[in-house]
């Protein structure tokens, strides 16, 4: 039963964003350097936090899939991934703008957290057609889990040798002058985060319950021996 | 020796066997290294390269060098049945695994043979640059042989294998080109090879390998499952 | 906590506050229309799920009503 508590979850998120951007807008501090410009952090950092969480969520998911052969583990681990990717692309979009309210350019090399992460996106963006081009299902969720479970690997390092390279080029310096964030500023990034966060489980509970819903009419017409509309999803894992 | 060894070396000696029998990615890859070079010294318009320009090239070359090798590393296994005669094989199935790798790794160490000589002929004033090079090389063939075998071996399966191989492997690989272009570029300097951060940059190479060395043996069992 | 700090880089120049607030707004802005999208992708899907379903209960029916009037159907459902 996936539907049970979406009501309830997608109540919760809404309430969060609309608080989560009053505090952004109304009770953050203007920071010191960027002025205004820093608002968009409050949306891009939580936005890419939740998403590498969920990619690491979803290599898990794979790793509990290859133990048990239980085809379920594989549709959450479609799911978180599909998801991340998702809110990858709205990371990417937001870094874009930031970079040219910051630096005049729509893409900079400059930031070393954001260039890792479109790595991180491009490999994870490989995963679609990976499983589209292999046609046994069984196999194709197997290799899937392989590669979600390499791909979490690839993360981390992939943000180290990132970051390495960074400061050859362009030496920065992060943080606040104090060397520390604003209790109210800390706290506002925490709400974003948590909402972020709620907005990631909730979307990944309505794509499972979709899935299911889309897999026990899929039973029921072959119970009935009804005819098939068209194409079934080659890629999606079905969920029953 | 115990099985493991055994089926180890047969399946390394096959392969060795049959590439000197056939040459069907040796040759190709050592001369679509060196077209390539040249069509760098056109598309760049240059006939010296040093440092950053001259670590990318060759870098960028012989990843897509070794591209060729990958894509072929397993067409003989599916076609002729080898991945079931290691199902059936009372062995540690991960041992296909090593192999292979193995195998790659003796590939593209044939293909640097060829290619970085080339190189230094085409593009380098000295010689210096290449001894130290090829600690930063082997320890890249390691991490190449490792995501390049475990990505072979799953896009052997699929539709348009020569396309999915190199798709995956790209991004995969990103880390290691970093490290290796890192450790290259000051050893390709004009005045002579530099050691900036060359121990660190080997380090984050043999933390690449070790990782991807260990999570290819690890999940290569199932990969294999029937 | 100060790692986190990290990962909002200061340093860069501040924009007046009427050309950043376009900035700002343009991402909460592509953040929002990403968002209801979705949603809308999603209701989609369930729409053809529901739709999916009465056609699915419309059969059924239709074949319990078929069973009991005519013995003939065997030919029917064997194609």
């Amino acid at each position: 039963m996936y539907g049970k508590g979406l009501r309830p979850l997608s109540i919760a998120t809404v309430v969060a964003i609309l608080a989560a951007f009053s505090l952004v807008f109304f009770y953050a501090p203007l920071d010191a350097d960027q002025g205004f410009i820093q608002k968009i952090f409050y949306l891009h950092v939580p936005l890419a936090i939740t998403a590498l969480i969920g990619f690491v969520i979803g290599g898990l998911f794979a790793i509990a899939h290859l133990r048990s052969g239980n085809r379920k583990w594989d549709a959450y681990s479609y799911v978180s991934i599909h998801m991340s990717v998702i809110f990858g692309v709205a990371v990417l979009i937001t870094g874009s703008i930031w970079a040219k309210a910051s630096w005049g350019h729509w893409w900079v090399w400059d930031e070393p957290t954001l260039v890792s992460f479109l790595i991180v996106f491009l490999m994870y963006a490989t995963y679609y057609p990976f499983r589209y081009a292999i046609e046994d299902p069984e196999r194709q969720a197997r290799y899937a889990s392989v590669f979600a479970v390499t791909a979490g690997a690839f993360v981390p390092l992939n943000f180290m040798a990132v970051r390495m390279a960074q400061s050859l080029v362009h030496p920065r310096t992060f943080g606040t002058a104090n060397g520390g964030l604003p209790g109210e500023m800390m706290l506002v990034f925490l709400c974003c985060l948590a909402t972020m966060a709620l907005l990631w489980v909730t979307l990944v509970k309505f794509e499972l319950t979709a899935k299911s819903a889309s897999g026990q009419v899929k039973r029921l017409r072959r119970a009935l021996d009804a005819p098939a509309p068209g194409g079934a999803s080659r890629i999606a894992p079905e969920v029953s | 020796m115990t099985p493991s060894r055994t089926a180890f070396a047969t399946i390394l000696a096959k392969d060795l066997r049959a590439e000197l029998r056939t040459w069907q990615s040796l040759p190709a890859m050592a001369l679509f290294a060196t077209t390539t070079f040249v069509i760098f010294r056109f598309g760049l318009d240059r006939t010296q390269l040093s440092g950053s320009l001259a670590s990318g090239v060759l870098w960028a070359t012989l990843l897509f060098a070794a591209l060729l090798g990958v894509n072929r590393l397993f067409v003989s296994e599916r076609e002729e049945g080898g991945f079931d005669a290691i199902r059936l094989a009372p062995i540690d199935r991960s041992v296909l695994f090593s192999a292979k790798a193995a195998a790659l790794v003796i590939y593209l160490l044939a293909l640097e043979l060829v290619a970085v000589p080339i190189f230094a002929l085409f593009f380098l004033g000295s010689a210096a640059a290449l001894a130290p090079l090829v600690l930063v090389l082997l320890l890249a063939n390691l991490g190449i042989a490792a995501t390049g075998t475990l990505i072979s071996s799953m896009a052997v399966h699929s539709r348009a294998r020569d396309l999915l191989g190199p798709l995956v492997l790209l991004p995969l690989v990103v880390p290691l080109m970093i490290a290796a272009t890192g450790a290259s570029e000051p050893l390709l300097a004009v005045g002579g090879p530099g050691y900036h951060r060359f121990g660190t940059w080997l380090a984050v190479l043999s933390l690449y390998d070790l990782i991807f060395l260990l999570v290819g043996y690890a999940v290569f069992d199932f990969l294999l499952e029937d | 906590m100060h790692a986190l700090a990290t990962l909002l880089p200061v340093g860069a120049p501040a924009l007046p506050l009427d050309e950043a607030g376009k900035y700002v707004a343009a991402a909460f802005i592509v953040f929002m229309v990403l968002l209801v999208v979705y949603v809308a992708i999603m209701a989609a899907k369930l729409q053809r799920i529901e739709k999916e379903l009465r056609e699915l209960a419309g059969f059924a029916e239709n074949r319990a009503k078929g069973e009991e009037a005519a013995p003939a159907r065997d030919e029917v459902s064997a194609r």
